[in-house]
Order: C-alpha cells, then sequence, then structure tokens
C-alpha cells in the first residue's frame, strides 16, 4: 500500500476540516506516515471469501416505534444554551456562501 | 476531623447503618482529601460539591426513615462515584478533557449516569481522561496529565486515568471509564484496582461522549470485583435510547474451570515482571482446581494494524460534530492528537483508500472474531497480560506516538470482537507499582469472570490497598 | 445534428410519521417556532445515539413496493460525511450500498418504461435561512427539519422527453399519497425535485445503455412546471454549446424563474467525497419473504389500476378516470357514490359527469347526500305522471295480445309493455313510477 504524501496531507485537512500549521502539516506527515507503515502488514492476510465486521452485536432489526418523545425533547432555553450566537432563536454562522457538495 | 474512608460498598454500608458515619460525614472526608491531594495528582477537572452535598442529604434522610431498607430500594446509596468527563452530566461542566468543550455543560445526562444516580450513588466528580478518551497514558488531557498515585513519576494508565488514579488515591468509592481499546483496564492495572471492560451491547453507551463506536464500552471501575460486579448489575440491560444493547441472563458455573493460555500474549516484549507476576497468578488458580491449557490466536499480531485503522475512521466521524456552532468551540481548539487521529481516520476512509484500508480491516477484524470463538468453544476465559510492562514513566513515550499505541497491544483483542474482559490487581514490582492481570471471557460472560476474580482474591486474602500520599 | 435528451430524476420525499427517523421528536416542522423541536440526538449532541423509526422502514418499502422494487432481504444504514453548517452531526445518517428498495420500474402512460435505481431511507437536514442581521450577512440555522425521515428516489437516465418527466413526477406524488406515507407538498418541502441532464448525440446508442459522458445536475426546483422549464431551458444551452463545438461542463446548476436560465452553482472545488462507512451504532435490518408479503398485501390499489378499472368496468373516458383518481380521497369518495348510485338507478358515468365537471362532491360531504342529490337532479327530466299514465293506456290498448298473456298468467310480459311505455315516453319515465302505474292499470284492467 502507498505511503502518504504531504499534499494529501492538505487534502486529507481539507475534507476533514481541520486548519492546520505548517509545522503541524509536517510532523503529522511523518507520524501518520509511520502508522501507515505499520498498519500496511494488514496487506499479508488473505481475507479472500471473508465478510467485514462492522459491528459485534450480533443484534438485527432493532426498531423503535413510531411514538412521540416529548419528554426527551429540549427546552428552547436549553437548546441555545451551548453558544451566544443567536438571533430570534436561530443558530447564527457567518452567510454561507459556497453551496452543499 | 480525620476517619478511614471505607474501601468497599459493604463497608459504607455497613459505617452508615451503624451510624459510625453519615454520608454527609463521607463527602466531606472525600472532598478534604481531594482538596490535599488531588493538586499534584491532578485526577479531577471538576469537582461538584454542591451536587454531592445535596446528594448526601437526600441520602441521610432516606437511612434514617427506612433504615436497611433504603439499601434495598438503593443499592448504591451513600456510595461516592466519580464519572470520566466524557460521561455527560446535566449542569455539570463536561469537557472530554478537550479545550473544544472545555466550557461545555449539558442538558442532558448518560444513561448510565442516571442509572448510578437512580440507585442512590452520588456524584462527586469528573475526573481527568486522556482528550476524548486518545490515549494510553493520561497525559494527554488538554487540562494536564493525570499521575500515578503510586508514585508521582509515573504514569496511571489512560485513558481513563483519572478513573483509576482517584480510586488508588481514595478520592471515591467507585468510578466509571470507557474502553476502546484498554482504556478501562490499563489505569486499573496500573493503579492497582479492578476495571471491567463488558461485553458489547451490555452497557448502554447513550450519553457517552463517543470515540470509535463499534469498539467503545462503558467500564465500572472499583477496589474490589465484588463493587465492579454490583456497579454492573445496576448499569447493564437495555436501554431505549442505545439500539446495540441486547437483553441477556448472566450466567456462570459452579465448577471445573478451564482457562487458556494464549501463547502470544506472552511472547517477545514482555516485561519479566508481568510475567512472573502472572506465573504466580497461574498457580494460585491451579491450586484451586482450575485446568489451564495452551491456546493460540494467531491474528493478535495484526491487532493493533485492524485497532488503528478502525478507531481513527469512526474517531473521524464522531469527532465532525465538533464544529463549534451549536455548542462548544471551534475545530482550531483540537489537540494535536485528536488532530492527527481525525486526519488518519479520514485518509483510511477517503476515495481510493476505504478498501484497502477500512473494508480490508473489517475482514480481519472478522478473522481475529473467529479466532476467539474457536478458542471459547475450548475454555472458559483466557488469561493474559493487560500490558506489556508495569506503568512507565511520564513523558517516556511521549513523542512517539506509534510506541504510545503498541502500548494497547494486549487490550485490542477483547474490543475488536467485543468480548468481556476484567482487570484484576495482583500485587506490586520491587518498585511499589500495581501489578495485574486480565481475564477474558465469551460474549456475555461476566458472571463468570466476576466468579473467577473473586476466587482468586478470596485465595489470597485480598485486602484493597490505598496509595499514600 | 440530433441530439436525444438524456434525463434521469432524484426525487426526496418527507415521510409524515409522528416522530422524528431517530429520534422521538416531533416530525412536523412546518411554520414552527425555529429550534423548539429538537433533542440531543437530532442536534448532535456529544453521547447521543440514534434510534430507528420502525414505521419510516415500512413506509419506505411500501413506496419501493409500489414502484415494483426489489427489497433487499439485508441492508443497513451507513454514515455520509460532509461538512456543512444545517447537518449536526457532521455526517448525515443514509444508505449506501444496501438500500431498502432497488431495481423497480414504472410504466409510463405511453408503455415506455423507466427504471428506479434505487429508493432508500436518510434523515433530513436542518434548514438555512440566509439574511442580513445587524448589517451582518449571515445564515440561520433551525434543526426542526433535521432528523426528519427522509425518503430518496433515483430513476434511471431513462427519460428523453421532459413531458415524461413531468408525468412520471406527478405520478410519483399520486402514489405517495395514496400509500400515506407523506403529504408530498412541494411548497412545504416535503417534496423536492432534482434532474440530472445530459443529451446525447447519434454516435451514443442509448438502446444498448451507452450515456454520454458527462451530466448536468439541475437543484433547487420546487415546482413541477419550473422542473419543466428548467430541463428545457437547460436542453436549450446544452445543444447551443455541443452545436458550437464545445464540451458541456459537468456541474450543479440551479434554475432561475425570472429569467428562465439556469445557472452554475460553484460547489467547492474539491470533489465529492463521502467517505461512507457502516453506521456501528444502528444494528443491520433483515426481512423475511413473509414480511414483504405482509407489507404488499397492505397495498392499496394503485393508480393505474384505478384508471384502468374505471375505463373499462364503469365505462368512463379516460380524462375522467385520470381526474377521478388523481386524489384517493376523491377516487373513495366516487367509488362509494357510484355503490350507492347502483341502488338508485344512478350509474358511474352520471357520477363521474357531475364530479368532474360541476364538482358535486365538493357540495356534499359525504357521497349519500350526492347520490340524493343526482336522484332529485335526474328526477326533473322524467315525464310526468300524467304523461306516463297516458302512454299506458295507448300501451295497453295497443298491445292485446300481451294483456291477454298476462291475463293467463304469463308476469313476464310485464317487461315488455314497460318497455314498449318507455319507448313512447322517448325513455323518460321513471322507471319505479312506470312500472308500479303499469301493474295497477294492468290489474284494473285484467280485472
Amino acid at each position: 500500500m502507498a505511503s502518504i504524501k504531504i499534499s494529501d496531507i492538505r487534502h486529507i485537512a481539507k475534507l476533514a476540516n481541520l486548519s492546520l500549521s505548517k509545522s503541524q502539516e509536517s510532523r503529522f506527515f511523518t507520524q501518520i506516515n509511520s502508522v501507515i507503515e505499520h498498519i500496511n502488514v494488514l496487506c499479508e492476510v488473505d481475507t479472500s471469501n471473508v465478510e467485514p465486521t462492522s459491528q459485534t452485536t450480533g443484534l438485527e432489526n432493532i426498531y423503535r416505534e413510531d411514538n412521540v418523545d416529548a419528554i426527551s425533547m429540549l427546552k428552547s432555553n436549553q437548546v441555545t444554551s451551548g453558544t451566544d450566537k443567536i438571533y430570534n432563536n436561530f443558530f447564527v454562522v457567518d452567510m454561507i456562501l459556497s453551496e452543499k457538495i | 476531623m480525620t476517619m478511614d474512608i471505607p474501601s468497599t460498598i459493604n463497608e459504607t454500608r455497613y459505617g452508615l447503618l451503624s451510624k459510625k458515619y453519615k454520608v454527609v460525614d463521607l463527602i466531606n472526608a472525600y472532598l478534604a482529601k481531594i482538596a490535599r491531594y488531588d493538586g499534584e495528582i491532578n485526577s479531577f477537572i471538576t469537582v461538584c460539591e454542591e451536587n454531592a452535598y445535596k446528594g448526601a442529604k437526600k441520602a441521610d434522610a432516606l437511612i434514617s426513615e427506612l433504615g436497611e431498607k433504603a439499601f434495598q430500594d438503593y443499592p448504591l446509596l451513600g456510595c461516592v462515584v466519580a464519572h470520566k468527563d466524557v460521561f455527560i452530566t446535566e449542569g455539570i461542566r463536561t469537557t472530554a478533557a478537550s479545550k473544544v468543550l472545555d466550557s461545555y455543560v449539558p442538558c442532558y445526562s448518560a444513561t448510565a449516569v442516571k442509572r448510578l444516580d437512580d440507585a442512590g450513588a452520588i456524584c462527586i466528580g469528573k475526573l481527568n481522561c486522556d482528550a476524548w478518551a486518545h490515549g494510553s497514558s493520561g497525559e494527554n488531557s488538554q487540562f494536564g496529565a493525570t499521575k500515578n498515585p503510586w508514585n508521582l513519576e509515573y504514569v496511571p494508565g489512560g485513558s481513563s486515568s483519572g478513573s483509576g488514579a482517584a480510586l488508588a488515591a481514595d478520592f471515591c468509592l467507585l468510578s466509571t471509564g470507557t474502553d476502546t481499546c484498554g482504556s478501562v483496564r490499563l489505569p486499573s492495572n496500573y493503579c492497582g484496582v479492578v476495571g471491567l471492560k463488558p461485553t458489547y451491547g451490555a452497557i448502554s453507551r447513550y450519553g457517552v461522549i463517543a470515540m470509535a463506536s463499534s469498539l467503545d464500552t462503558v467500564g465500572p471501575m472499583a477496589k474490589t470485583v465484588e463493587d465492579v460486579e454490583m456497579m454492573f448489575k445496576v448499569l447493564s440491560g437495555p436501554d431505549a435510547k442505545d439500539a446495540t444493547i441486547a437483553s441477556v441472563k448472566y450466567q456462570s458455573k459452579s465448577s471445573s474451570f478451564k482457562i487458556g493460555i494464549p501463547k502470544e500474549f506472552f511472547g517477545e516484549g514482555l516485561d519479566d515482571e508481568v510475567r512472573n507476576n502472572l506465573d504466580s497468578v497461574i498457580q494460585i488458580y491451579k491450586k484451586l482446581g482450575v485446568d489451564f491449557v495452551d491456546v493460540s490466536l494467531p491474528s493478535t499480531k495484526y491487532a493493533i494494524s485492524v485497532y488503528y485503522v478502525i478507531q481513527p475512521a469512526e474517531v473521524s466521524s464522531n469527532l465532525a460534530r465538533y464544529d463549534g456552532i451549536r455548542y462548544g468551540n471551534s475545530r482550531d481548539a483540537f489537540g494535536d492528537e485528536a488532530k492527527r487521529r481525525i486526519m488518519l481516520g479520514t485518509y483510511v476512509l477517503s476515495s481510493g483508500y476505504y478498501d484497502a484500508y477500512y473494508l480490508k480491516a473489517m475482514k480481519v477484524r472478522t478473522l481475529i472474531r473467529k479466532e476467539v470463538s474457536v478458542v471459547f468453544e475450548k475454555v472458559d476465559a483466557v488469561i493474559a497480560p493487560v500490558a506489556p510492562t508495569p506503568p512507565f514513566k511520564i513523558g517516556a513515550k511521549a513523542n512517539d506516538p506509534l510506541q504510545m499505541y503498541l502500548t494497547d497491544i494486549y487490550a485490542a483483542t477483547a474490543n475488536l470482537s467485543g468480548i468481556p474482559s476484567i482487570a484484576i490487581p495482583s500485587g506490586f514490582t520491587k518498585n511499589g507499582l500495581p501489578l495485574g492481570f486480565q481475564l477474558m471471557g465469551p460474549r456475555f460472560s461476566e458472571s463468570l469472570l466476576f466468579d473467577l476474580g473473586k476466587k482468586y482474591h478470596k485465595e489470597i486474602s485480598y485486602k484493597p490497598s490505598v496509595a499514600k500520599l | 445534428m440530433r441530439y436525444t435528451p438524456v434525463i434521469g430524476l432524484e426525487v426526496h420525499i418527507e415521510l409524515s410519521t409522528k416522530s422524528k427517523m431517530f429520534c422521538g421528536c416531533l416530525a412536523d416542522h412546518f411554520a414552527k417556532k425555529p429550534n423548539t423541536q429538537t433533542c440531543p440526538i437530532c442536534l448532535g449532541l456529544p453521547g447521543a445515539l440514534p434510534f430507528p423509526n420502525k414505521l419510516a422502514i415500512e413506509d419506505t418499502i411500501k413506496l419501493g413496493l409500489a414502484f415494483n422494487c426489489n427489497i433487499n432481504r439485508f441492508s443497513k444504514f451507513d454514515r455520509k460525511h460532509y461538512f456543512y453548517p444545517d447537518l449536526p452531526k457532521g455526517y448525515q445518517i443514509s444508505q449506501y450500498d444496501l438500500p431498502l428498495c432497488v431495481n423497480g420500474q414504472y410504466v409510463l402512460s405511453s408503455g415506455k418504461k423507466v427504471g428506479i435505481s434505487r429508493i432508500h431511507l436518510e434523515e433530513d437536514t436542518g434548514k438555512l435561512i440566509h439574511q442580513i442581521v445587524n448589517g451582518k450577512r449571515v445564515s440561520l440555522i433551525d434543526f426542526n427539519r433535521s432528523g426528519v425521515a427522509l425518503v430518496e428516489m433515483v430513476t434511471a437516465p431513462d427519460f428523453h422527453d421532459v413531458s415524461d418527466a413531468v408525468e412520471f413526477l406527478k405520478e410519483t406524488q399520486t402514489i405517495v399519497r395514496y400509500l400515506g406515507v407523506s403529504g408530498a407538498d412541494m411548497e412545504k418541502g416535503s417534496m423536492r425535485l432534482e434532474a440530472n441532464l445530459s443529451l446525447a448525440d447519434e454516435s451514443i446508442d442509448l438502446s444498448k445503455g451507452e450515456l454520454p459522458n458527462y451530466k448536468v445536475e439541475l437543484k433547487n426546483i420546487n415546482s413541477f412546471r419550473f422542473l419543466e422549464k428548467a430541463v428545457k431551458a437547460e436542453i436549450e444551452r446544452q445543444s447551443t454549446l455541443l452545436e458550437a463545438g464545445e464540451a458541456v461542463l459537468q456541474e450543479t446548476r440551479g434554475y432561475d424563474e425570472t429569467k428562465n436560465t439556469t445557472f452554475s452553482q460553484r460547489s467547492k472545488e474539491d470533489a465529492k467525497d463521502y467517505r461512507y462507512f457502516p453506521e456501528p451504532d444502528i444494528p443491520p435490518l433483515r426481512f423475511t419473504d413473509e414480511e414483504i408479503e405482509k407489507i404488499k398485501s397492505s397495498l392499496p390499489e394503485m393508480p393505474s389500476d384505478k384508471r384502468k378499472r374505471y375505463v373499462e368496468v364503469f365505462g368512463l373516458p379516460m380524462n375522467y378516470a385520470t381526474i377521478l383518481a388523481s386524489d384517493i380521497t376523491r377516487a373513495e369518495y366516487f367509488e362509494r357514490a357510484v355503490f350507492i348510485g347502483s341502488k338508485h338507478n344512478v350509474g358511474p358515468k352520471t357520477v363521474a359527469d357531475l364530479m368532474v365537471n360541476k364538482y358535486l362532491d365538493s357540495e356534499y360531504d359525504d357521497p349519500e347526500s350526492l347520490v340524493k342529490k343526482i336522484v332529485e337532479l335526474t328526477k326533473k327530466e322524467y315525464a310526468s305522471a300524467k304523461e306516463v299514465q297516458e302512454a299506458i293506456e295507448e300501451v295497453i290498448r295497443e298491445q292485446e295480445k300481451a294483456v291477454n298473456d298476462y291475463r293467463n298468467g304469463k308476469g313476464a310480459v310485464v317487461g315488455f309493455l314497460i318497455g314498449m311505455t318507455q319507448k313512447k315516453l322517448k325513455g323518460r319515465g321513471d322507471p319505479k313510477m312506470v312500472m308500479n302505474r303499469l301493474i295497477s292499470y294492468l290489474n284494473s284492467v285484467v280485472k
């Protein structure tokens, strides 16, 4: 498997919505590469005809009925208590100019 | 006034019923000890005196009104608990030891917190940990490293560092931790207390800040196996808020125990003191009539690699909600370790790499699970060291993430396969640092692990010891 | 050069479950005070976990079955990652490689077939409003909509004519309402449309499944009419480019209603990379054949079947059938009225006519009173009692033989005599009156 380039670091940071300093970029470049080198041993494992495990519960079809749980709904002062950037009970951010990707 | 702080639930109950002390006296004693010694140990991020006194008043009223019956209704009445600061507590600041949440006061409580509250336990504060539970030493807290009460130059183990240290220092009777890859067992081991990493799906994760959702478990910690078992009884069972919890009747067995010794856990890199201590534990069990057989888990050598694909991937997803819009600070406030894991996780999930890393890791995870279940067809439990070495010095691995990651090498198997594992103290190094071992069992075999743990401690007449401060 | 438009559709439908998809918050968010219907789960607070709504899953399967989809017996939820302020968790719980429904098909009225690639279930996002507050350009976020159950249906690029696309969308709206799974109201945003469009020149053999090497996505279209206009405008734009020998850029475009043109919506330069992986907080879903059969048998008659029956059984013209079947409540009203009418000699055509042309159903809440009204209305045109009596007497005089037969016990001739009477009345005789009066007069004559 491939190792990672410094341009990849910048691309990943963008995808992850992180802004990295130049020193973080180069530090992470080295550290992440050494971890990737370590995890590359997985290549040697034969996994043909092996199903992936995404969870270990063995459970299936766990649902709730379509009932309104009014008790768990938060009061509007609770909803907005985590920030002071509130206007008429809306959360406020700088105007979003780019469209959703 | 100084008083002897009780070290078990039973002692606490006895003291309260025999009117040796009231709950409020206990709170006074714990708070005094925290005030005097925690400045240095740094096991608490938030101490909630007001909440503790409020709970004490209520508990004292119940005891004077109902006497012994109060303890039937509230099995943990008057027991002082502290939560790892990843447990959401309504009205009490919850930080995940990260600057992102340094002033976040939640408006709801975790199911685990509620269940302990409802059982009569009293929350005295929120415990330090590696930020977002990322770490094995407790050094990665943005609120300062926690120190090992047995020797302040050493790490207490992480990520539930405060949960281990606070118990060892007698700052609380019970604590909660989370174990995604050893984060309950390692600090239990390094601080000389008992900690359970339960079966995935045994205890609700609702309201516990997620690290890696398919691996995270909520773990009770205390000074004895009995107390951890009591906490487990209170905490386990279905929750209408967590779709991954199974409804199970936990059962043990009465005789002819067979324990497996997996050779892959006793190979190169295992410290001699740890190895010798384990040998002595095995001798004790043999004396008790337990059979031992050699077993093999050959894919163990891939466990850490699998873990370091799946975990960062899920971390990158779970930390995506912290955007500073609805609560908390902006993403710039993440520390280096969180950013590193987000980056790594984003990379292994990104287009073109998913199959090579994430899908591959999920497949090797299947192989590990299969090996584990084959072993448990032959044995009731498996014994292993918790970590390759006893506690290490603060700073020893701080600049090498990979070396730090390898601390978890014996922990990963239980998390990847979803099985329970209990860390049990079993003595001290010649330098006076705690030693211990872990017992793993098949899924939902907690009762059996408790029984095995109690057998061992009974045989060595175990008395919980408290670090001298 | 002649170009064939290649159009695919993406339809989002908000389900009308009482509670949201993964939490117990009230789902009906229309015109509510912002951020008053939220909880830790749909706000993406630390530690919260999703718990799936059973009804929403069943509703999605119903929709899939209505469009002849295969229902995946094993399905799961996945996390789809992107950052946007209306997405509180930084990921949307959606479905990736194992959606609930796949490979469906819909037959247009022309007989042309349209493939349904997939129908999956996900959670809706919050709502953004762009505004100037205290001189600052800001976006305001309301999370009441966050977490509401949302179905996404994706068709194959099988439409080559925008009118087919519009027919399909209207029919989809009707079907969704028939199933009762959503109001599918475009104005309230509970039905949202997107189209993707490219033009194939003659070198591309669409019949072999070949497609142009680009497509343009048209977003933010909020009515069928605008979809039609936007697609037409986009076809214009693309063919002009292609004819000039230029390539069409693969991109997302919006539609400007006032200028009747599409415009580029520059997305971030990084292409989509949603980093899907299976949602670990929700165990997978597995369905048995029996469960699917049970849901299938609960489906109402589909609008196309209704229209067919109205034409073939009730003898209605197709345009009447289409109008009546377009709304299930009205269709049910009509069928009930037809049933009651059959006992009062009121035929389906009469009922349909009065409903379609005179909107009489809007004046009468229940079909019983409608039929009563119809009977009254049609009575006025019957011949008067005097006319009937005269006609009967004339017939009795003329049909001596039949009267004799009756006298000799041949009751069957009554039918013949009624027919003769109606013939004299040019069919205007009230059948009941004709029969009653004929029999009593006959009896008085033969006594």
